[in-house]
């Protein structure tokens, strides 16, 4: 009897004969579907959303009335939690905006590690993300593939940082402290335990008619929408629209590492969770190469007003113990004037600006 | 609990229903920040919270009798948050995991609540920022001991 089965679709003349009114609903700000707090108050026709308002505001926490009166060290912690799923990025993106602002050149090997740790945290960023949204459309196997990834990666840090989410690993002019001994191996040795989950979750989701369903086609984008929004990241890479910070305004020589950008094609659903995927696997890449062409030397600027004497001395030698006090109390003063700096943090550029009131710090 | 060898157990009415309360906790995250990457955490497989009986992770309050606040709660959630505990069925209890839940955090300023316990009763607090997995799970033990300890909730 397969001849006579026919596939009924919910479509508008469906619904005319249906004779139903829109529903409104509320999602939020406390709801199964958002994560993160925000909320959204919509106006659906069957699965069709044909109006939303937005409001949001349920996480103000006042970071840039905070950071008016704290040192410029002091803004550090707070970085970490703008995007608490790559804090890392944030530390970079604020430390490399003051570095811009006082003109300071960080030493090689510090590129080299903040290059690395960046592109870790962009594969843990990616991961809770395409994690979570596959959870949502009831795909609950993967979380558990990637979040197994992401904890194997959150030990790497952890070795590294001494936390698991918030670091604050990254100063001004420099690093907190160098590498850990067997750093190198330990990251070798979880890039393929990365690789592993991605094709794990791929390889479930790729064909599966439900994924695909729910995806495709679903809140399609097209590349002048997503500029006139100002999307940025792999929301409007995935739009067809190949600017990366990475490539567009190479930064810590991004320019020479080797390495694709990802872009979709019709901006959809499945498109910015494909994306993302694919940027993990770029990220990977360039991971092993930071790793191949780490350079030696020192992870600090030498410049005893940015950065403190290490602790030996500083216990030992009346100097240092004077110029840790010195730093500590008055911090660090870059001269007054505004700047902007940005880069690629894993959800769209990270943007820094400041324009310091010195008399407050 | 007692047993015999006809294999009735007899107990108290009050026993049997604090050790099904304990072991069955339905925890509703309230996760608006931080805390609720690292609550995600416990929930996956490294650390797995339903070696404590507390995986059945329900959205909604009606279904839920633990409330795990994880995250800044700001003046603008305050009452969404007293709305959504007092949505809950009793019996209900209520876990403050990390700094700003517990008492605001590092963000003492204008837009955040200096700890919920100034809205909503509390039962664990979770210091942190955000506290470890393990803390996390110390949190439900404690509650579980608590629950043990108190007259039960009907």
């Amino acid at each position: 009897m397969a001849d006579d089965r026919t596939i009924h679709t919910v479509d508008d003349t469906t619904l005319k004969d249906l004779d139903t009114e829109p529903m409104l609903i509320n999602i939020g700000p406390i709801h199964p579907a958002t994560h993160g707090t925000f909320r959204v108050f919509t106006k659906l026709r069957g699965e069709r959303i044909e109006k939303a308002a937005v409001e949001i505001g349920f996480l103000h926490r006042g970071f840039e009335k905070i950071s008016e009166t704290r040192k410029y060290t002091q803004v550090i912690p707070y970085t970490d939690r703008l995007n608490y799923c790559s804090a890392l990025v944030n530390n970079v993106a604020y430390c490399k905006t003051v570095e811009k602002l006082m003109g300071l050149e960080v030493p090689e090997r510090t590129v080299y590690i903040r290059v690395i740790i960046m592109e870790l945290q962009r594969i843990m960023d990616h991961l809770i993300c395409v994690a979570a949204n596959l959870v949502d459309l009831g795909a609950l196997t993967n979380y558990w593939y990637f979040f197994n990834a992401r904890e194997k990666l959150n030990d790497v840090i952890e070795a590294l940082t001494g936390a698991r989410l918030t670091y604050s690993y990254v100063r001004i002019g420099g690093l907190a402290w160098d590498l850990p001994p067997g750093f190198e191996g330990q990251v070798k040795a979880t890039l393929p335990v990365v690789t592993q989950a991605i094709a794990d979750v791929t390889g479930l989701v790729e064909r599966n008619r439900i994924f695909l369903d729910r995806t495709i086609g679903v809140c399609a984008i097209g590349a002048d929408e997503a500029v006139g929004y100002g999307y940025t990241g792999p929301c409007l890479r995935a739009s067809g629209v190949a600017f990366d910070l990475r490539k567009a305004r190479p930064y810590y020589h991004y320019d020479e590492f080797d390495f694709d950008v990802p872009i979709g094609q019709s901006g959809d659903c499945y498109d910015r969770i494909f994306v993302r995927i694919e940027e993990m696997r770029q990220s990977i890449r360039i991971v092993e190469q930071a790793l191949a062409k780490l350079p030696g030397g020192p992870v600090n600027v030498d410049d005893k007003l940015v950065t403190l004497p290490p602790k030996a001395r500083v216990y030992s030698q009346m100097e240092a113990l004077i110029n840790h006090d010195k730093l500590i109390i008055d911090g660090i003063k870059p001269p007054a004037g505004e700047v902007y700096d940005s880069l690629e943090a894993p959800n769209g550029e990270s943007r820094a600006a400041w324009s310091p009131t010195s008399w407050l710090r | 609990m007692r047993g015999n060898e006809s294999g009735v157990v007899t107990t108290r009415l009050d026993e049997v229903s604090k050790w099904a309360q304990r072991n069955s906790l339905y925890p509703l995250p309230f996760g608006t920040a931080c805390c609720a990457i690292e609550f995600m955490g416990v929930v996956s497989s490294v650390f797995d919270i339903s070696r404590f009986g507390a995986e059945v992770v329900r959205f909604s309050p009606r279904q839920s009798d633990l409330l795990l606040v994880a995250g800044t709660i700001n003046y603008k959630m305050g009452h969404v948050l007293k709305r959504i505990y007092e949505q809950m069925y009793e019996p209900k209890w209520v876990i403050s995991m990390g700094a700003c839940a517990s008492s605001g955090g590092f963000y003492d300023n204008y837009a955040t609540i200096q700890g919920i316990n100034q809205i909503i009763p509390v039962d664990v607090f979770i210091p942190g920022c955000p506290p470890r997995p393990e803390a996390v799970l110390d949190a439900i033990i404690k509650l579980q001991q608590k629950i043990d300890r108190e007259r039960v909730k009907k």
